[in-house]
């Protein structure tokens, strides 16, 4: 038996030549060092790879379901959540595998970013791996509007707005983006076919050369202080290097097969555990009430938009994720010699805390930004009682018109309601009377956050609103005081 | 692999003959190249064209006298959609009949219910007659008009007509952005 399966293996090597080309490419030396403790930091490449693999395996799983036109992709992806057998496994996982890869994707840049791994002839490795990321974030965006749901389909919505801010052209990319002259079945079409074909059609060819380039230029010896990159020297220094080191089929595959697994069974443990993600509701645009926030590798730049003046929007928008992409792209020709360990570079070290405590502040803004108002809470959120149990009937009617002219969307009273505008549970401690007439009639000056409201109320209105405002402080305390005002200030009615 | 190769050394000089191969080969891949190229551009940038004007019926205008002033969300299926739209194409207008002694292109204000900032859908609140944005915290006048938030211009206005038999039509909205508005008046 075992001598006619040798023989048939011969047939077909005769043939294939597997033993004369990809043999010694697995076999392709590597560092000593790569085959000891150091060779952990090189897991997370092959790791990355490993979860596309499980997302090209669960996405031709979903394909056989999900059908890519408005009026059946909520229903379809409904049925895979309950009704066909490990439908919700399958979307699970394909959700947590595909955050895997970006969080895999993102350590492994930045090993290679600390390591200098990416200086001379590395350089071209890192491009193609820049863009490899692009591809795996393109894979999200995309992904999240195959769910068809109103976080999806107004996410949309916000992706061909911003798209129609493009000087000159924005009608025409929102034209290509969307297909259509509505967001409907042209746009989902389109996202599926990118989704399905373009982008892992780019990633698979990137992923081609990006390994390519890997074998070509061989994997970068762990770095040693004071070991000095040097264009015109390090290919001898490496040929050298890698004569005294070890084939990659062995301890140094093995350490990339054991945290492969790894990452493969902790995705697949997400996935039971967590289930999948979605969708949430059917979306019809007629329907008003939409609060679309992106999936968590966007959210840095939804929690930036948040905190940013509107004039730099359209700047953050398009301009900004430029520069971020040209900076990268730029890293290896900046700095492609010199010091390669993390030690002899401080700069490289600050730069990725910098960036990892920027990114991560501006994730949690995101995912907890104040941005949007509370378009319920004027009938849904009631005064607190203890706010208005000592107030006279005046006042009391003013937190009636509070509630009526929809305050409250903005403006939290106790924690409850809109967090876009202050909360005003203590208001009259910080306003004067008529700051606050001022604030309520004429709204933020220069066009800021809040409206005017001067002629939406009356004048009774106004009256009962702003006795309410001021007595919005805790017991015992008097009222705000302007500077300009006589010290007999009028009496509190 | 076994015939064995004729020495180009001792063959007839074809040289002008194989320029003409060349030539050719490389003339009938462009045309080919060009034949597969031209008209799959020309189909991805099909949804380019700008042929799309159809009228959706609001109603007889008698339905509107009684409602000066008012503001009312209309919903219906835009045809502007495909076939397998499904609830995706609901479209809604906001509708407000001003009264019949404006100039007659007074008579009707219709807001698409899209944001000017970023497309959220926006809602109407009569008791202090204003639209607010669930998104981003936009918020417009009754006019229209941008009050507060960070929408760069007012609400997006739908042409409409009355028609012969005295209906109300608003042109069905397409997604408005700020370089493609739904009026040709609004393009800034």
């Amino acid at each position: 038996m075992k001598r006619l399966l040798k023989a048939l293996g011969g047939w077909f090597d005769a043939r294939l030549g597997v033993r004369e080309t990809i043999l010694p490419m697995l076999k392709h030396p590597v560092p000593a060092r790569v085959a000891g403790p150091m060779g952990w930091w090189y897991v997370f490449g092959s790791a990355s790879m490993t979860l596309l693999l499980i997302q090209i395996l669960t996405g031709i799983g979903l394909a056989l379901v999900y059908v890519p036109a408005p009026d059946n992709a909520y229903s379809s992806l409904l049925s895979l959540n309950h009704d066909v057998p490990l439908g919700w496994f399958l979307r699970a996982l394909h959700y947590y595998a595909g955050s895997g890869m970006v969080v895999l994707v993102l350590i492994h840049m930045t090993q290679v970013f600390l390591h200098g791994a990416y200086k001379y002839p590395r350089e071209l490795t890192w491009v193609v791996g820049v863009f490899l990321l692009l591809c795996v974030l393109g894979m999200f965006f995309s992904g999240q509007v195959l769910r068809w749901d109103p976080d999806a389909y107004w996410g949309l919505a916000v992706g061909g707005s911003m798209a129609g801010r493009v000087p000159w052209v924005g009608p025409w990319v929102v034209g290509l983006l969307l297909g259509g002259p509505i967001i409907g079945g042209d746009a989902l079409s389109r996202f599926f076919a990118l989704h399905v074909f373009v982008i892992p059609g780019v990633l698979l060819l990137l992923l081609a050369v990006h390994l390519w380039l890997v074998l070509k230029c061989g994997i970068s010896a762990p770095p040693v202080p004071g070991q000095i990159v040097d264009p015109k020297t390090y290919d001898v220094e490496y040929k050298k290097e890698v004569e005294k080191g070890v084939p990659f089929l062995g301890d140094a595959m093995m350490k990339d097969a054991l945290f492969s697994a790894l990452a493969a069974i902790a995705v697949v443990a997400l996935a039971a555990w967590l289930g999948p993600v979605g969708p949430s509701a059917l979306p019809v645009p007629s329907e008003t009430g939409a609060n679309p926030r992106p999936e968590w590798p966007f959210l840095w730049l939804f929690g930036l938009l948040s905190l940013s003046p509107p004039a730099a929007e359209t700047f953050i928008i398009l301009v900004f994720p430029l520069l971020l992409i040209v900076g990268l792209l730029a890293v290896p020709f900046v700095s492609n010699r010199g010091e390669r360990s993390p030690r002899r570079r401080p700069m490289a070290v600050l730069a990725v805390v910098v960036i990892y405590a920027v990114l991560g502040a501006l994730t949690y803004q995101g995912a907890t930004a104040p941005w949007s108002p509370h378009m319920t809470a004027w009938s849904g959120a009631p005064v607190p009682e203890d706010v208005v149990r000592r107030s006279n009937p005046v006042e009391l009617r003013g937190a009636v018109v509070f509630q009526y002219k929809d305050c409250r969307n903005c403006h939290a009273l106790e924690g409850q309601g809109g967090r876009r505008g202050p909360d005003l549970t203590d208001v009259g401690r910080r306003l004067t009377r008529d700051q606050l007439i001022d604030q309520v009639s004429n709204g933020t000056p220069g066009g800021g956050l809040m409206p005017a409201y001067g002629k939406q109320v009356s004048d009774a209105e106004m009256a009962a609103l702003t006795d309410f405002l001021v007595s919005l402080r805790p017991p015992g305390q008097p009222p705000a005081r302007s500077t300009t005002e006589p010290q007999t200030a009028r009496k509190e009615p | 692999m076994t015939e064995p190769h004729p020495n180009p050394e001792t063959m007839p000089r074809r040289g002008f003959f194989q320029k003409l191969m060349t030539w050719t080969t490389y003339a009938a891949g462009a045309v080919a190249a060009a034949a597969v190229g031209v008209p799959f551009v020309g189909y991805l940038l099909g949804p380019l064209r700008k042929d799309l004007e159809k009228w959706v019926d609001l109603g007889p205008l008698d339905d509107f006298k009684d409602l000066v002033g008012e503001t009312r969300l209309h919903t219906f299926p835009n045809p502007l959609g495909q076939p397998w739209d499904g609830k995706a194409a609901k479209t809604g207008v906001y509708v407000r009949y001003q009264g019949p002694g404006r100039p007659a292109k007074e008579q009707f204000v219709i807001f698409a219910m899209n944001c000017a900032h970023l497309g959220c859908p926006v809602s109407w609140f009569p008791q202090s007659g204003l639209f607010m944005c669930p998104c981003h915290g936009g918020v417009y006048y009754a006019s229209g008009k941008c009050a507060s938030g960070p929408p760069p211009r007012g609400l997006f206005q739908c042409d409409w007509r009355i028609t012969r038999a005295v209906r109300l039509e608003v042109k069905a909205p397409h997604y408005p952005t700020l370089q493609d508005t739904l009026r040709p008046e609004d393009r800034s």
